[in-house]
């Protein structure tokens, strides 16, 4: 694969991929309904038993 | 199906399977040890006959026993394993550090005609081998193995199968090293070992990706913790370092040395893919699956946004992979390329902030337990590493910064800012905090040792890079320096001998570090026999704080 080409993809399609990742990644991370399962998320190292 | 009967169809079944790999293992080594005519392959041959030997008797005292080792209560045992070997092989590598720092003030010193055993071309990655993947490895290991089973409420799934990836990995370590010492190496920095000791870390790992997987898999809580995403992407991004940069051909069976796949500059950008992750997942991954789970546990408050480690996760995971061309500056590597590896490097200064501000702030509103917990402030501090050690990485990273910095002291500088302090300190921080509860103790021994350990190692890391900055920087500033007539102004022993100063404040900041984790070792060893200081139960101690090691360490924990 040549240099224009590679550079190209990258500049294109991974510009893209990048962003719509990342893009995703905070819908997910700052959607309000998700809010719930968070909160108990971050209170299972807080509550543990034995088994 | 219930979860007992899932447990009852592991057991049994994953024995007569590890029992077969030693059986395949006693087999392929006796042929090995038999067929060679390299003397060093017949000692690692020996050497691996007698772990797949003992394992076997090991496995066989098991079955005799009865003990069912699917039981429904959590697997601490090898946590305990976990955490002595991580102690032991600390120390170990710390020694080796501080020697290998002596000798570069001291050449002489251990300098054999005749030995190549101790030289410090020898000794450099018995230390980098033993400080990331024995201390770190096992670290990791048995944090991992600890937090998967109390944040999915249930047993470590695989039976026996733990056990195996724990004398497994520790095998690993014992061929490594020797290795290095008769001279046994591919040349691949922190991927020295030959070919036959990568397969059989290959199965080793593969083995603890299924058991922390199946752990996950059967868990009797809805959500995977963050801590738990962390570990398990330090885990499964380290086997596919491993394999790619270890694909290799060896030159016959029964030969320890092999050819890379690889050539030329690919050879050298796929070494530092693997390199740069290397630290990213290993180093940075991993630890920080620790630090969400321990730093929490002992603040005992929730950390700080749930939200900020999903975006920490995702963004360390997708820009990381990439970094790796910045240690091939102004080499035969593409411009493009390194230009691609020192942007995503600056990227990271995202997921860096974003795992510092979440660790800091955890601590919001309960910052007075800095002053009475030298366990949790350890912790803070080693947050506050990873935060000026990934805040420096990318600045070194940019290729006018790295014509300075590269192939000087300022790289090891700014490794062991990452090392001792980031890397260290969380691992030392957590032991601290798991082994009073693995033990059954309702805190440590001496929180005053803790103190010292604290104060001590340190005084001892600022020492250490801040004669690395100064060496690096002037070291950078005297190669490139010319005088009037346009000719170097300097050649390259006078470089050396202008460091030799602080060659020596290392070695003294590298020998108080060692101190610490001896005075901790020490801590640990009585608090696991059940001693407690008489100072600790003086009543201003037992008054105020009553138990900030012994609180978190609620008495209703049970160990293994």
């Amino acid at each position: 694969m040549m240099y224009e080409t590679l550079s190209q993809f990258a500049q294109t399609f991974g510009l893209v991929l990048f962003v719509v990742a990342f893009a995703l990644v905070l819908i997910y991370a700052l959607n309000p309904r998700n809010k719930k399962s968070f909160d108990e998320a971050k209170r299972i190292p807080l509550e543990e038993e034995d088994i | 199906m219930s979860q007992h009967m899932i447990d009852r169809n592991e057991g049994g079944g994953e024995i007569a399977v590890i029992g077969a790999l030693l059986g395949v293992g006693v087999l392929w080594a006796l042929t090995t040890a038999a067929r060679t005519v390299d003397p060093l392959m017949q000692v690692h041959a020996f050497i691996f006959l007698a772990a797949f030997v003992l394992g076997g008797i090991a496995l066989g005292a098991q079955v005799y026993s009865g003990t069912d080792a699917n039981r429904s209560d959590y697997q601490f045992g090898v946590v305990k394993a976990g955490v002595i070997a991580t102690m032991f092989w600390g120390i170990a590598g710390f020694l080796v550090g501080v020697l290998i720092a002596s000798q570069l003030a001291f050449p002489n010193l251990l300098y054999f005609d005749n030995l190549p055993w101790t030289n410090f071309g020898r000794l450099r990655p018995l230390h980098t081998s033993a400080v990331i993947f024995a201390f770190g490895g096992n670290a990791l290991m048995a944090t991992s193995f600890y937090v998967v089973q109390r944040t999915s409420r249930t047993r470590l799934a695989g039976g026996m199968w733990p056990w195996f990836v724990f004398w497994g990995y520790q095998l690993f370590i014992v061929i490594a090293a020797t290795g290095y010492l008769m001279g046994v190496t591919q040349s691949k920095e922190y991927a020295e070992p030959e070919w036959y000791t990568d397969i059989w870390l290959t199965i080793v790992w593969v083995s603890y990706l299924l058991v922390f997987l199946g752990t996950i898999w059967k868990r009797k809580e809805p959500h995977i913790y963050v801590a738990n995403w962390f570990y398990l992407a330090f885990i499964i991004t380290v086997a596919m370092l491993h394999i790619v940069n270890n694909l290799a051909v060896p030159v016959s069976l029964t030969d320890t040395k092999s050819y890379s796949l690889f050539s030329g500059v690919q050879d050298a950008l796929t070494q530092w893919w693997y390199g740069h992750n290397a630290v990213g997942f290993f180093l940075t991954a991993g630890f920080l699956g620790i630090m969400y789970y321990f730093i929490p546990k002992r603040a005992e408050r929730p950390i700080y946004s749930y939200r900020l480690s999903i975006v920490h996760f995702w963004s360390l995971i997708f820009i990381y992979i990439w970094a790796g061309p910045h240690h091939l500056h102004y080499t035969a590597l593409p411009e493009w390329a390194q230009t691609l590896g020192m942007t995503f490097s600056i990227m990271l200064w995202m997921p860096s902030w974003g795992g510092m501000i979440n660790g800091l702030m955890t601590l919001s509103g309960a910052w007075d337990k800095l002053r009475t917990d030298p366990v949790l402030r350890m912790m803070v501090v080693s947050v506050a590493f990873y935060g000026m050690s990934t805040f420096e990485g990318p600045l070194m990273a940019i290729r006018s910064v790295n014509s300075l910095s590269h192939y000087t002291d300022w790289t090891i500088g700014h490794v062991h800012s990452g090392a001792l302090g980031w890397v260290g300190y969380i691992s030392f921080g957590a032991v601290y905090c798991l082994v009073p509860w693995l033990w059954n103790r309702r805190g440590l021994y001496s929180k005053a040792l803790v103190e010292w350990h604290f104060w001590i190692s340190t005084l001892g890391i600022l020492l250490y890079i801040t004669s690395m900055w100064v060496s690096g920087v002037m070291q950078g500033l005297m190669w490139r320096a010319y005088n009037s007539f346009g000719f170097l102004e300097y050649s390259f022993v006078e470089t050396v001998e202008a460091m030799h100063p602080y060659y020596m404040i290392r070695a003294l900041g590298g020998a108080m570090f060692l101190t610490g984790a001896l005075i901790m070792v020490y801590n640990l060893w009585r608090t696991a026999r059940g001693d407690v200081c008489e100072k600790e139960l003086t009543p201003q101690h037992t008054g105020e704080d009553a138990g900030v090691p012994g609180g978190v360490a609620a008495p209703a924990r049970m160990g293994a």
